[in-house]
């Protein structure tokens, strides 16, 4: 054994476990990024000791849901590596080597722009990438930038790396043209197309000639069935794919998971189209580690819920639902589930620190304008609520249904007064309003903290 | 008094939420009693003279703008010409490049623009990033505060005389070095600013409809009655304290 590397991990599990007893948050990328000042290359040693490998799935949108359904499937007989509190740079990836002695697997989700690296240093077995989405341009810049880099990632993928890319997203699944070894996943359901591709969409001109694609369906943002009428460039074949989808609302849905290899009916404990999509990512990822159809199956429906991304809490006689919001396609797709069983109370919660976005201006490009005319209440909370105000306001909200409630407790506080016993109060956060959110609630004694998960 | 607005490419630039600008003009008419006629002008769309009291161009992505470009500069006359006559127009990021002289690239090739402001943009190694704060004054001895957000690598350089829309008091402005930002060109507002701008700076709008409503009615521009712009104000101020706190160095 290397014992350089065995000592600078015990020092960085002592300041893990330091930061937790301080309080300061989970300290879930402290100790990697003392590993990581220390000894950057200890990434690729850590990692190449797994001796089942190294998975990594990245995408704008879900990849802290797909991981953790990844890991319900693949953790259930093996011992895994995963970030499970979504600290998705190296640091995190560092963090949670350093925790996991003994793990068999390595699971990672990674941020898009750390994918680059992370492929170098971890020379993964399987690498999943899901979507596009224009996100935080002011972090990230341009989608065409991220694509460029994902395109040079993969063209230096080794052959015997199996690549799980979605089909529906045009971008994405042109990064797996012309290439063996691939796995495309997607939603095969006409009956759940959206009748036009959303306002603001990305990526709706023909990766290969620039014409506007026609979509036979579009099930998420610019996912979907889509054909180039020029050249005709075209969503290729799906290996794994959601047919037969039926949403219950806000509680739960139903699908047919056809995979290579035959096919199963799942129950899935989580609400929405994007979540299909995200056990369907999952699942193809599980296929690619050779799971068996019946593993798969039992991982999906064992789920409940990623980290924060969506939380039924009982507080008292009334419930409360959370579900994350980062971005338009996000925000649109959280705001579809609602459509069944409209809430009649809303907080929606608006920072604007380094990690929600700095640049708010994206909360022009969610719909909310559907929801409006039929909930009673809106609070507009976090650094930015006066922002969130006047957007809805400008979507036709009257005046007199919206408060505007800046500190995020008091928000959540008028918000569970107006909400009646036996309703739902649904809140729909950003990054750091969600973890502000969490602390109060950790605090409350209603939700555990986070670094003890939320999951097995 | 029907506003007629003409919207240029908006399924190429729409990056930084446009629509919510076009979203607080038409409100912002609406509870005058006007309403505002939003005509969406595409590739190969004629810009007709005098169909249009006011004009906007968003921004896009480079991939966008260069689509779109070729057919913008094509306009150019067109577009000068209705700015002549007093028509409004207001242009953001990519659209404020491109009505300028043109776009250089690194390798010296200049992409060719409308010509209605007077400056010529260039294209810097790293992004500008952050948020921003203007004094402006479009009117002698009537200063106000302009807020918003920036995101850009072009650099604009004004011409020698050329109005700019403000003066930088937190941020990078049109170049980060020159201490303005934006361009005015009679009834024209040029800017990098969004986030998007009109919502949270409700003068700037009404400054604009009232530019339109003279354009359309043939008459002098009028102060519009005000509205009670609390929560505009209240955004206002919090974008204003990002800009202090965060915006770049100016």
């Amino acid at each position: 054994m290397d014992v350089r590397l065995t000592v600078e991990t015990a020092a960085a599990r002592g300041v893990g476990k330091l930061s937790r007893a301080f309080g300061r948050g989970g300290g879930t990328t402290i100790p990697g990024k003392l590993l990581w000042k220390v000894d950057p290359d200890a990434v690729d040693r850590l990692a190449a000791r797994l001796p089942g490998g190294v998975a990594l799935v990245s995408a704008t949108n879900g990849k802290t849901t797909t991981t953790a359904m990844a890991a319900g499937i693949l953790g259930a007989d093996r011992k895994l590596a995963w970030n499970r509190a979504g600290a998705n740079l190296l640091s995190g990836i560092a963090s949670a080597l350093v925790d996991a002695r003994g793990a068999e697997l390595g699971l990672f989700e990674v941020d898009e722009a750390a994918l680059p690296e992370t492929v170098e240093r971890t020379r993964p077995r399987v690498v999943a990438l899901a979507n596009l989405f224009r996100d935080q341009l002011d972090r990230y810049g341009e989608l065409e930038i991220v694509a460029e880099r994902w395109r040079a990632t993969v063209a230096a993928l080794p052959e015997e790396t199996t690549l799980v890319v979605s089909a529906d997203d045009p971008v994405v699944a042109d990064l797996a043209a012309g290439r063996g070894n691939v796995l495309r996943f997607g939603l095969d359901d006409p009956t759940h197309r959206r009748p036009a591709v959303q306002h603001a969409a990305d990526s709706k001109y023909c990766v290969r000639c620039g014409t506007p694609y026609e979509y036979e369906a579009a099930y998420v943002g610019h996912l979907g069935d889509y054909r180039c009428p020029a050249c005709g460039h075209a969503r290729p074949e799906l290996d794994v794919a959601a047919r037969d989808i039926e949403l219950h609302g806000l509680e739960s849905s139903r699908f047919r998971l056809v995979l290579p290899h035959g096919y199963v009916d799942v129950e899935l404990s989580l609400p929405g189209l994007y979540n299909v999509y995200n056990a369907v990512a999952a699942a193809a990822v599980a296929v690619a580690l050779g799971v068996s159809t019946e593993k798969i199956r039992r991982g999906l429906e064992g789920f409940s819920a990623a980290f924060g991304r969506f939380e039924r809490i009982s507080i008292g006689r009334k419930e409360l639902v959370m579900l994350l919001v980062k971005n338009p396609a996000g925000a649109n797709e959280a705001l579809r589930t609602l459509e069944i069983g409209i809430p009649p109370v809303l907080v929606l919660a608006l920072n604007d620190a380094i990690a929600d976005g700095q640049d708010v201006s994206w909360i022009w490009d969610v719909d909310y304008e559907p929801l409006l005319p039929h909930v009673q209440h809106v609070i507009a909370t976090g650094d930015r609520a006066d922002e969130l105000g006047l957007r809805l306001v400008y979507g036709g909200l009257e005046r007199n249904r919206l408060e505007v409630v800046p500190v995020l407790e008091h928000a959540l506080d008028r918000g569970l007064e107006l909400a009646s016993a036996g309703t739902e109060l649904v809140v729909l956060p950003t990054y750091t309003a969600m973890l502000a959110l969490r602390g109060i609630l950790t605090e409350r004694g209603v939700v555990p903290p986070y670094w003890d998960g939320g999951q097995p | 008094m029907r506003i007629r607005v003409g919207h240029l490419y908006p399924e190429y630039l729409n990056i930084y939420a446009d629509r919510g600008n076009i979203a607080v003009l038409a409100r912002r008419a609406a509870l005058r009693g006007h309403e505002l006629d939003v005509e969406a002008v595409g590739l190969g769309d004629p810009v007709l003279p005098g169909a249009h009291d006011l004009l906007y161009v968003g921004g896009g992505q480079d991939r966008e703008q260069a689509a779109v470009a070729p057919d913008l500069a094509a306009k150019g006359p067109a577009i000068r010409d209705a700015v002549a006559r007093g028509a409004a127009l207001l242009a953001v990021c990519g659209g404020y490049q491109l009505l300028g002289r043109g776009y250089r690239g690194r390798d010296g090739t200049l992409m060719p623009g409308v010509g209605l402001f007077p400056h010529e943009t260039v294209a810097g190694t790293t992004r500008m990033i952050g948020d921003v704060l203007l004094e402006c004054s479009l009117e002698p001895g009537r200063s106000r505060g302009l807020a918003g957000f920036e995101n850009h690598a072009g650099r604009t350089l004004l011409d020698e005389g050329a109005e700019p829309l403000g003066r930088v008091v937190y941020g990078f402005g049109n170049d980060g070095d020159s201490g303005f930002e934006g361009c005015r060109q009679g009834t024209a507002i040029g800017t990098y600013l969004h986030g998007p701008l009109l919502p949270r700076n409700p003068w700037l709008a009404d400054w604009l409809l009232s530019r339109a409503l003279a354009h359309a009615s043939r008459e002098a521009p009028r102060d519009l009655e005000p509205l009670d712009d609390e929560l505009e104000e209240a955004a206002f101020c919090v974008s204003a304290a990002r800009a202090e706190a965060r915006g770049g160095p100016r």
